[in-house]
């Protein structure tokens, strides 16, 4: 059974439709990039697959025992976030918080996830630093950190490299690469870079206004939908 | 200074403002970390406005001003996150609109009842006699009920504060924190308001967190930080207010302002 399926969803927005008729399914283990123009719905995409947003049609399943509030979410940042005042520990820390239901405070289970989620990322050595004090792209992996607190399955990201320098962005890439094919974690991603996209990924959903494209990356490269957005040359 | 102290524990409505406006002061510090972060400052000014036009109104109605400021400003505060979060009117705009318009009601009210007096005065700037034996004990026990859910509610607490979306996502019903800081900052108003005074209350809000955040560099700190500050900034301000007979509001925000000055400077300093 697919960890996450939709079936002829559509999102809308105060009556307008902005998402239609998305059929697609995730498997365990898979890493899929959602690419499309602005306005085109991705943002709401992931809000649906979340749960914060109720499709207007069809229907979104989680299989695989994967549970609602068991999805790693790395959203963009906002600008209260970038001169937050807290410590690198506090913040990965708080994305145990699903697993501790209304009791206070943080087990030593939840305190060793964080650590060797630190670690694994290897921000171990900023655990005391300040949040506002790091680089865009440090900050970047915290969040990364905090989420994978929150899942060992499937995380969800909404153009993670937005901001980041070029070898930032290509160290991300490469943690995430890591992640999904060494830890077994299903990625969905939202991006801009098309490039990365087509490299990284093993299946695009690309969203346009009128129609959508699912498939593998080969499909798509091949796909008249890739051409004529893209002027068939990609790589 | 020990014939000084001895003066001032001598008065027992003295000792009443201190307990009531140290508490006050904790609760407000503690609520503050999280409204400035999540950049709603102004809802602590909106709330005790409001606050001034339900005092009124109890001094208009002639019943005790607890019982009606209390649930005034508590609906006043639920209706005011619900109608930044769903309609077209934002935040700052909602706030403002209310805000105006109770301290309209307010003065209304009390020029209607009194005329311009001492009363509206000491409504707006707050006055060190105002505290009643039976208003400490209320004081007393909603500043432990104010503290104690915060504390209990920590950690919710923080991750709402620092990533409202990733606590929804992961099942964190973030509304209902923002609905429970937003209603203990109402209680924490209405308890100082009629010390500090109206117009000065949500500089206990204010101050104390953004003092800390100069110097400290985890949440945590910003939170022990700010009740420091609270605290002394506090005892120094009302020790001033009683040996220069100025209202105790004004001269704690003085003190207030005078400690962030300092550490924004020595910040700075370190620095460059």
């Amino acid at each position: 059974m697919a960890l996450l399926s939709c079936k002829d969803v559509a999102f809308a927005y105060e009556n307008q439709i902005v998402v239609a008729d998305l059929n697609f399914n995730i498997n365990q283990g898979e890493y899929l990039c959602i690419i499309g123009e602005n306005g085109s719905g991705k943002t709401t995409l992931i809000k649906g697959l979340l749960g914060l947003k109720k499709p207007a049609t069809g229907t979104i399943t989680a299989g695989d025992g994967l549970k609602a509030n068991q999805i790693g979410y790395v959203p963009q940042q906002t600008l209260a976030q970038k001169d937050f005042p807290a410590s690198v520990g506090e913040v990965v820390l708080s994305g145990c918080l699903n697993s501790r239901g209304l009791k206070p405070g943080y087990g030593e289970k939840e305190k060793q996830r964080a650590l060797d989620n630190m670690k694994l990322l290897g921000i171990s050595e900023l655990k005391n630093r300040c949040y506002r004090e790091l680089s865009g792209g440090q900050q970047q992996r915290v969040l990364l950190a905090r989420s994978l607190c929150a899942t060992s399955t499937l995380l969800l990201l909404d153009e993670p490299t937005a901001g980041l320098d070029p070898i930032a962005t290509e160290d991300f890439y490469g943690i995430l690469k890591n992640l999904n094919e060494n830890h077994g974690i299903t990625i969905i991603m939202v991006s801009h870079d098309i490039k990365e996209a087509v490299m990284n990924a093993s299946h695009i959903l690309h969203l346009a206004h009128s129609s959508h494209f699912f498939g593998t990356c080969d499909d798509y490269q091949k796909s008249e939908f890739a051409k004529r957005f893209w002027g068939g040359g990609i790589c | 200074m020990l014939e000084l102290m001895k003066e001032i524990f001598s008065y027992p409505f003295m000792v009443r403002a201190l307990i009531v406006g140290i508490l006050v002061s904790i609760c407000a510090s503690i609520l503050g970390v999280s409204l400035v972060l999540k950049r709603y400052s102004m809802i602590g000014d909106g709330l005790s406005h409001v606050g001034f036009g339900a005092l009124a109104l109890a001094a208009a109605l002639n019943v005790a001003p607890l019982a009606i400021a209390i649930p005034v400003v508590v609906v006043a505060a639920i209706l005011l996150l619900r109608v930044s979060e769903n309609s077209k009117l934002k935040g700052d705009a909602a706030i403002a609109v209310i805000s105006t318009g109770s301290l309209a009601v307010g003065v209304t009210l009390v020029s209607i009842n009194s005329g311009m007096n001492v009363d509206l005065y000491n409504y707006m700037f707050g006055s060190i006699l105002a505290m009643s034996k039976s208003d400490v004990t209320i004081s007393v026990l909603l500043s432990v009920v104010v503290m104690g859910l915060y504390l209990f509610f920590y950690d919710k607490i923080f991750a709402v504060t620092f990533d409202e979306t990733f606590a929804k996502a992961t099942g964190t019903p973030a509304g209902f924190y923002n609905m429970l800081l937003s209603v203990l900052t109402a209680i924490t108003v209405v308890l100082g308001m009629r010390m500090m005074g109206a117009l000065l209350i949500s500089s206990f809000i204010i101050f104390p967190p953004l003092t800390a955040m100069r110097i400290t560099k985890s949440f945590k700190g910003v939170l022990i930080g700010s009740i420091f500050m609270a605290i002394i900034g506090f005892a120094i301000g009302i020790t001033i207010s009683f040996i220069y007979a100025i209202p105790t509001g004004a001269s704690i925000v003085l003190t207030d302002m005078c400690f962030f000055f300092l550490f924004a400077g020595i910040n700075w300093i370190k620095n460059r």
